[in-house]
């Protein structure tokens, strides 16, 4: 489904990505973890095209990201995104976020968006909230929302940058349930989080990130169980001390 | 040291049929110039933050170029030589006048140059996530701006927005070198004819002053508003 194949990226001097390769199977969940800046935030945003990378190429369902000839709008329309900051649209209601791209980008009838729309929100838990405006929610329903959002696109794979990062311990989990249920239902997911949790629950493999190096790339018992590089074996100890 | 004037407003109240036309002139100016300032002034903050560079140099140049030129001076250019460049240049019949409205266009482009300021910081005030979650959902750059980007930067900018129309209103007093009549034309107009230049210009300043003070009172009230919302 996702293939990353050698990819590099810097700003100027500043190697940000170094010949990173991976894929994700159709139906496979990914956890992608590392210490802050190590670049994995970077390397799910060049998924779908958001940050551009110099080298390498990744392709989504045979679809070529760093191809100049490719409709970068066309690719995204089916891959899922959810983000740190949920970047809900303050402006409009919960309703019309879902349904603003899925007329615009899909050109589905009005109707027929709200309906789609209101189906996953529903599947999110928040359908009392269609009328309300994103400030009105908390954090952990924003984010809800958004996943709601990216899933009213009928995306063929989802990524998560961080989703839980920005919340309060308390509304964690209930984005992580929403999250296991679609592992659950067989979607493509390619997650980064801190959340060890959900990635020894949910995840296939993980990947482990240092310095813009995919550093390990393991199934995920085998990478809880024994980490291979040091660098791992030191993150692994600092985050499930707690 | 008016001592020995002695004020006659006398020439006004038979005259405010002419003023109030004068004053539908300016009023109408404005909003032309607001309307035309707002569209042309966007289409220049989005060229200053284009990645394409000539574009956003060109944008930089003309809002550099028009703010550092005195407005009377642009009104000037385009009421006397460009009205005159165009003739020869477009073979216009001679006669065919265009000056009013070459000084209209020149007011325009001027404002525009001080929205796009505006509206550039508005555009720059909405987090960047907002266009990458926009694209993220398969949106072109045209259509996250127009759905998502501009629609927020605007509501963070009506109330400079509304500031700069009053400003706007006031310079429109400058296209009295135009010839046209404005109000602060009028006003000069009736003075000039009934020799009772002191009392039309300090009315013409009141009647600036109570709408111009009236307008930003109610900015200000807007904005506490929307502070408050």
């Amino acid at each position: 489904m996702i293939t990353i194949d050698k990819v590099s990226k810097h700003y100027g001097n500043f190697q940000v990505l170094t010949d990173c390769s991976t894929h994700v199977n159709k139906g496979e969940v990914v956890v992608v973890c590392g210490p802050s800046g190590s670049g994995k935030s970077t390397l799910i945003k060049c998924v779908n095209g958001l940050e551009p990378f110099q080298q390498g190429d990744i392709h989504v369902n045979g679809t070529s990201v760093g191809a100049a000839k490719t409709n970068l709008s066309k690719l995204r329309a089916h891959v899922g995104m959810v983000f740190q900051h949920f970047e809900l649209f303050p402006h409009m209601t919960i309703r019309d976020n879902l349904t603003l791209a899925q007329v615009k980008v899909l050109k589905r009838d009005k109707d027929e968006a709200a309906e789609k729309g209101l189906y996953f929100l529903d599947r999110v838990g928040l359908k009392a909230h269609a009328h309300k405006f994103p400030g009105q929610l908390s954090g952990g329903q924003q984010q809800r929302v958004a996943i709601a959002r990216a899933l009213a696109m009928d995306p063929i794979c989802m990524l998560f940058d961080e989703p839980t990062s920005a919340l309060d311990p308390e509304m964690i989990n209930e984005v992580l349930d929403v999250m296991t249920e679609l592992a659950q239902e067989g979607m493509t997911m390619m997650c980064v989080t801190h959340e060890m949790g959900f990635a020894k629950r949910v995840a296939h493999r993980v990947i482990f990130m240092d310095h813009g190096k995919i550093v390990e790339d393991d199934s995920k018992e085998a990478f809880f169980a024994n980490p291979r590089s040091e660098r791992a074996q030191q993150f692994l100890a600092k985050i499930l001390q707690h | 040291m008016f001592g020995s004037y002695e004020f006659d407003w006398s020439s006004i109240p038979g005259s405010l049929t002419f003023l109030g036309q004068g004053l539908m002139v300016s009023l109408e100016i404005t909003a032309l110039a607001i309307v035309a300032g707002i569209v042309w002034g966007t289409l220049l903050a989005m060229a200053r933050l284009s990645s394409i560079k000539p574009l956003a140099w060109a944008a930089a140049a003309y809002v550099n170029l028009f703010r550092a030129i005195p407005l009377v001076m642009v009104l000037l250019w385009f009421f006397l030589i460009v009205p005159k460049f165009l003739e020869s240049f477009l073979g216009l019949p001679p006669g065919s006048d265009v000056r009013l409205a070459s000084a209209m266009i020149g007011f325009a482009l001027f404002e525009s140059a001080y929205y796009a300021e505006i509206i550039r910081a508005g555009i720059q005030s909405v987090p960047k996530g907002q266009l990458a979650a926009a694209h993220a959902l398969g949106m072109s750059y045209p259509q996250a701006m127009l759905h998502v980007v501009l629609p927020q930067a605007f509501r963070n900018m009506v109330p400079l927005l509304l500031t700069q129309a009053i400003i706007l209103f006031q310079d429109t007093s400058l296209v009295y070198v135009s010839a046209l009549a404005d109000f602060f034309g009028a006003a000069y107009k009736v003075g000039d004819r009934d020799g009772r230049l002191v009392e039309l210009v300090l009315f013409a300043g009141a009647v600036y002053f109570v709408l111009c003070f009236a307008a930003s009172q109610a900015v200000r009230h807007f904005q506490q508003r929307l502070q408050r919302a």
